[in-house]
């Protein structure tokens, strides 16, 4: 079918033209690797200090530090497609009869490979720090992590081709990003907040991706927050791609 | 002769209600098949929205268009099938190689890998880029880039090719040798439609010519008829003071059609300039006026352009 076939070369190009510039791919990487190594030890301290015992501090820490990969990792994709749009790649091509879905879906595709490859490299080194996985889990896991990349980003795109500059995009992502991670329960549990801080927090999605994936990491399979988690995420990431596809269909200057 | 491009009171309008901006006010446009068409105006004219119109990446306020013989409005996506585009900014990545664009291009318009870089061979070898085929944009002049840009608008072989401004930036000599590569896909019967704001692209380049001035064409034509539109040649008085004295003593003259004030100087449009010069300077001289400067030109699409709008389009581009 056309739409598959156009996002399989969007897909294609998008990634060879990401590992002939690798060096974000690790840059991304490092971020999540700095709170394990630097902060984790901070939570593993603070559970003994609580009477809890440590090696579960990173069995509850490291399932939202895979969330935290996902959120930086893909919220800022926005800044490559302006340079796209300055080069005058995305107008060239929205002139050939390619999919518009395929335009977005092809280069997201291409950011959530990258980044479950990072999350399973961050799974990996976290091993020596204490974490258990359990292999179930842990896929479903890396499919949370795709999933809420694919609805960052198409907003990140998305923004891109409205705002079609660094200068403007740069500050509102940055505005929404801590929010974000604040009020989604990754460096703490949201257990620990106050009631009005807890409400807040229900109205992020990505404290129900927090959830979820803890409770995948401690193999729940069948705890109703995983089916919230992954649901919640699909049916955004389906909203996320309706309207980024109509943006590329629309003009850009 | 069927027209390629067919456009009736084609409209766009920004913005809304008593704030709206209309770039481009009811433009009617007919291109042959088979020519290269010019679209000439200064810079904020309307000609890039127009361009954009034709080409699907705008959509119209109102209006109507037939484009390769598809309905604009109703099959944009049947057109995009028949056209090829090449815009302002050019549209290679900087960091793919040459022969990656054009073979990606290709089968972004349904051609299989074999078919896609058979073409780009050919196109490599036409347009002479085979020494930097594989090498990344980043590093080509500005006239390679522009031969791949027009490769990329080419590789689906179509019958109309839409060119925005395609030698802005380009040293002389990468420009003379893309207009030898537009003629040539004339030549092999590709319509064109460029956008410029070069008098001398539009005259030499061009088989016909539309002048556009605030979002609607003020004239069309090949640019000998536009040009023989403008009443006669051009001579051009500098005088060291009192332009409207000296306006007075040569209006009355039998051989000036016209005559104005220019910025300072005297322009008047005469029969024959060849036989009005020496009697214009006998003129001046015995009126105590001789002028400081004094020059002759065949009428050029400046004075076609000064004639519809009043302003100069040289002056525009400065």
């Amino acid at each position: 079918m056309k739409t598959a076939r156009d996002t399989w070369l969007i897909f294609q190009r998008s990634l060879m033209l990401t590992l002939r510039n690798p060096v974000w791919i690790f840059v991304g990487l490092t971020q999540p690797l700095f709170f394990l190594v630097l902060f984790g030890p901070l939570l593993k301290g603070l559970a003994v200090a609580g009477g809890y015992s440590g090696d579960s501090a990173y069995n509850l820490f490291v399932p939202g530090l895979l969330i935290q990969l996902a959120l930086f990792g893909s919220i800022f994709v926005g800044f490559g497609l302006i340079a796209e749009l300055r080069a005058g790649v995305v107008e060239r091509m929205r002139v050939t009869p390619v999919s518009r879905l395929a335009m977005l879906l092809g280069r997201s595709l291409r950011d959530i490979v990258i980044l479950v490859l990072q999350a399973l490299v961050l799974v990996v080194l976290s091993i020596p720090f204490g974490l258990t996985i359990d292999v179930a889990g842990l896929l479903v896991a890396l499919l949370l992590v795709a999933l809420v990349g694919l609805v960052l980003a198409p907003i990140s795109y998305t923004l891109g081709l409205l705002l079609k500059s660094e200068d403007a995009l740069a500050p509102l992502l940055n505005l929404v990003t801590l929010p974000l991670l604040l009020l989604s329960g990754i460096l703490l549990p949201m257990a620990l907040a106050p009631g009005w801080l807890q409400t807040l927090a229900r109205l992020n999605p990505l404290s129900y991706a927090v959830d979820a994936s803890r409770a995948l990491f401690n193999g729940q399979f069948t705890d109703p927050v995983v089916v919230t988690g992954v649901v919640l995420m699909a049916i955004l990431a389906v909203g996320a791609l309706w309207l980024g596809s109509r943006t590329f269909g629309r003009a850009v200057a | 002769m069927t027209a390629i491009i067919e456009t009736t009171g084609l409209r766009k309008s920004f913005g809304k209600a008593d704030k709206a901006v209309e770039a481009v006010r009811g433009v009617d446009l007919r291109v042959e098949t088979g020519e290269i068409f010019g679209f000439l105006g200064p810079n904020g004219a309307g000609k890039t929205t127009t361009l954009r119109m034709l080409t699907t990446l705008l959509a119209p306020t109102s209006g109507d268009a037939l484009v390769a013989g598809v309905d604009l409005r109703r099959q944009p996506a049947t057109v995009r099938e028949r056209i090829g585009y090449v815009g302002q900014a050019g549209g290679s990545d900087p960091l793919e190689t040459g022969r990656r664009e054009l073979v990606i291009q290709g089968r972004l318009y349904g051609l299989n890998r074999a078919e896609a870089s058979r073409r780009t061979v050919a196109l490599l070898s036409a347009f002479e880029l085979d020494a930097v085929a594989d090498r990344r944009t980043s590093t080509y002049s500005g006239g390679q880039r522009r031969r791949l840009d027009v490769a990329l608008g080419m590789i689906n072989q179509p019958v109309l090719l839409f060119l925005d401004e395609p030698t802005t930036g380009l040293d002389p000599q990468a420009r003379a040798r893309l207009w030898d590569e537009v003629r040539r896909l004339r030549d092999g019967g590709t319509s064109v439609f460029l956008t410029t704001h070069y008098l001398d692209e539009a005259d030499a380049l061009c088989d016909r010519v539309a002048i556009i001035d605030h979002g609607s064409i003020v004239a069309q034509g090949t640019p000998l008829e536009l040009k023989r539109q403008v009443a006669g040649d051009v001579v051009t008085l500098g005088v060291a003071t009192d332009p409207e004295g000296v306006l007075g003593l040569v209006q009355g003259e039998p051989y000036v059609r016209e005559a104005s004030v220019d910025a300072g100087n005297i322009r008047l449009y005469v029969e024959n300039g060849d036989a009005a010069l020496p009697q214009l300077l006998r003129l001046l001289d015995g009126a105590g006026r001789p002028p400081t400067t004094i020059s002759l030109h065949r009428p050029s699409l400046d004075d076609v352009f000064l004639r519809q709008t009043g302003r100069s389009l040289r002056e525009q581009a400065a």
